[in-house]
């Protein structure tokens, strides 16, 4: 008996523990951020740093405006969402309400093994497949542009965006579309006018959780969008990311210098980016849940 | 009237399965028009397939198979569109299903999606509509709210308006007034007697004194058979059959 109350103990603490841990990280990750960060804004200012064109961290004098970055991370962001979430909504409303018995179940989940591909292969076939493609098919002086990370981009959020969208679409009670093909609605006009409506909430929170994963993600980007720090005017040139500055350059940047600092407020930068983000998907699906 | 005794709706060896189960068997018998004709029975004795089979929405349910006829007018509905189909023959479901926009929108949803545009024609059709359901006064002042604030009897009686809104011909109610208190269900029941005058009108109902209040005629519903169909005076006082009898009687659980 005083065993088995041993072990209730041990394991809840355990559980506490580890609960604690994640939150501690978090808090630790970002105390961290904002410490080494904070130095740069002092010196740099951040009405500079946010607005300046200009990004020449190694020059003399070095310049560290992040507004190309910005609007790079922003352009290629944008394709993005404009791929992959027409798609995506489509995707799922094939899965929902097209396809049945076996063939959903096969696609459902082989769409939610899609997410596991690690982000480097992903880049790595964009790199021989797209990229050389691109590059032929426009005509254009390299494949490496906006474009090409735009839509790896919209590759990799389109998982999550399918398979919380069909989660939503799939709890709209089937008496709302009885309803409207009672009605005489034929089957596309009950998807469209009420099964989509009744669903809107969670699709855009989908939307919006797809884009948040895929807003701080790196590698792909890297590999696929030219990095080239300029302000971009349109999707077939090459761009660099926040994110992408960030990896490509830390390991150059000397420890403790100026450049290094103006990474870590980069990286405040996209934390606070990300989390409004993650807030407001959040919103959403709870509003759905009501 | 000579429409009087006109068949409507004539129904010949209608056999439904789902899979394995046989909801209907060889059911035969035809709806005169401007009549209600009431359907009792027990659970599962095939009411619901029955109505479904008259608009055609048995067919969304992937292990459906049916053989037999139905008529609509002495045309095979089979031959129809659906959507011309289900525009013609209404259904009013056991729980109200108001769509999540407005009551305006709600009601002149049908209209609008079989091309009327003119808002002029809208408004006139959503308010004859609303009062031919008795809900018109009630709402008059607030159009514009969501449908989903309406009380439970509200929200069936904006069904009825929403289906009438699209001038059918047939009228099918599967269970009505199954989730009402008694007030709402005298309100539906009142709509459903001035509506028979233009509409000929199918009522499903586990309420037997309902059908005897309403009905003209009355079918009963066994395990998927037709035991009896008289008028509704005769199955409620002399049925013919001991099985109808027991069930009016109240002696099937
Ligand atoms: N979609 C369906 N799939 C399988 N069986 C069904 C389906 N719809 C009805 N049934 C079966 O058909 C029989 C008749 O059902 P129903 O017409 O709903 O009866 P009622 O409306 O009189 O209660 C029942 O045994 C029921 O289980
Ligand atoms: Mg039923």
């Amino acid at each position: 008996m005083k065993l088995r109350l041993l072990k209730e103990f041990i394991i809840e603490k355990l559980i506490f523990l580890s609960g604690i841990a994640s939150i501690l990280f978090v808090i630790l990750i970002f105390t961290f951020l904002l410490k080494e960060g904070i130095s740069f804004f002092k010196e740099i200012g951040l009405k500079d740093f946010i607005g300046g064109k200009y990004w020449y961290p190694i020059s003399e004098p070095e310049r560290f405006g992040i507004l190309p970055l910005i609007l790079g991370s922003l352009l290629v962001t944008l394709g993005a969402i404009i791929i992959a979430v027409p798609l995506s909504i489509a995707c799922a409303f094939y899965i929902s309400e097209v396809v049945q018995g076996k063939a959903k179940d096969i696609l459902k989940s082989g769409i939610e093994m899609l997410a596991a591909i690690p982000s480097v292969v992903l880049g790595f076939i964009g790199i021989v497949t797209l990229v050389p493609w691109m590059k032929k098919v426009l005509n254009l002086p390299t494949g490496l542009t906006a474009l090409s990370g735009s839509i790896m981009l919209g590759l990799m959020a389109m998982p999550t965006i399918i398979s919380i969208s069909e989660d939503a679409i799939n709890a709209v009670p089937k008496a709302y579309k009885e309803g409207a093909l009672a009605l005489g609605a034929t089957r596309w006009q009950a998807m469209y006018r009420v099964v989509i409506y009744a669903a809107l909430p969670g699709i855009i929170a989908a939307s919006m959780l797809g884009i948040g994963r895929v807003i701080g993600e790196t590698m792909a980007v890297m590999m696929l969008s030219g990095n080239a720090a300029v302000i971009p005017s349109t999707l077939l040139e090459p761009v660099r990311t926040l994110t992408a500055t960030i990896a490509a350059e830390m390991g150059e940047a000397v420890h403790g210098g100026l450049h290094y600092y103006s990474l870590f407020a980069i990286g405040i930068i996209l934390f606070v980016i990300t989390f409004m983000i993650n807030v407001i998907a959040d919103i959403f699906l709870h509003r759905n849940k009501k | 009237m000579v429409t009087q005794t006109a068949s409507k709706i004539i129904v010949k060896q209608l056999s439904i399965w789902f899979g394995k189960v046989q909801a209907l068997k060889e059911l035969s018998l035809q709806i005169h028009s401007s009549e209600i004709l009431s359907v009792i029975g027990p659970a599962n004795s095939g009411k619901t397939s029955f109505l479904r089979q008259l608009n055609r929405l048995n067919e969304l349910e992937a292990n459906f198979r049916v053989s037999g006829e139905v008529l609509l007018d002495g045309e095979d509905i089979q031959k129809l569109s659906p959507e011309i189909l289900r525009k013609n023959v209404g259904m009013i479901f056991a729980l109200p299903q108001v769509l999540p926009m407005s009551i305006y929108d709600n009601v002149s949803y049908g209209p609008r999606m079989h091309g009327i545009k003119n808002r002029g024609v809208l408004d006139g059709i959503v308010e004859e509509s609303l009062e031919a359901s008795f809900l018109w006064d009630e709402v008059k002042q607030r159009l514009k709210e969501s449908a989903t604030k309406l009380s439970g009897g509200q929200q069936q009686r904006l069904c009825i308006s929403r289906t009438l809104a699209l001038r059918p011909e047939v009228i099918l109610f599967d269970e009505p007034c199954s989730g009402l208190d008694p007030v709402s269900t005298a309100k539906v029941e009142e709509s459903m007697l001035k509506l028979k005058e233009n509409y000929t009108i199918i009522l499903v109902t586990n309420n037997t004194k309902q059908a005897a209040r309403v009905g003209d005629r009355s079918a009963f519903f066994l395990m998927g058979e037709l035991i009896e169909f008289d008028k509704t005076q005769k199955i409620f006082t002399a049925p013919a059959d001991k099985r109808t009898e027991e069930y009016i009687l109240g002696k099937f659980g």
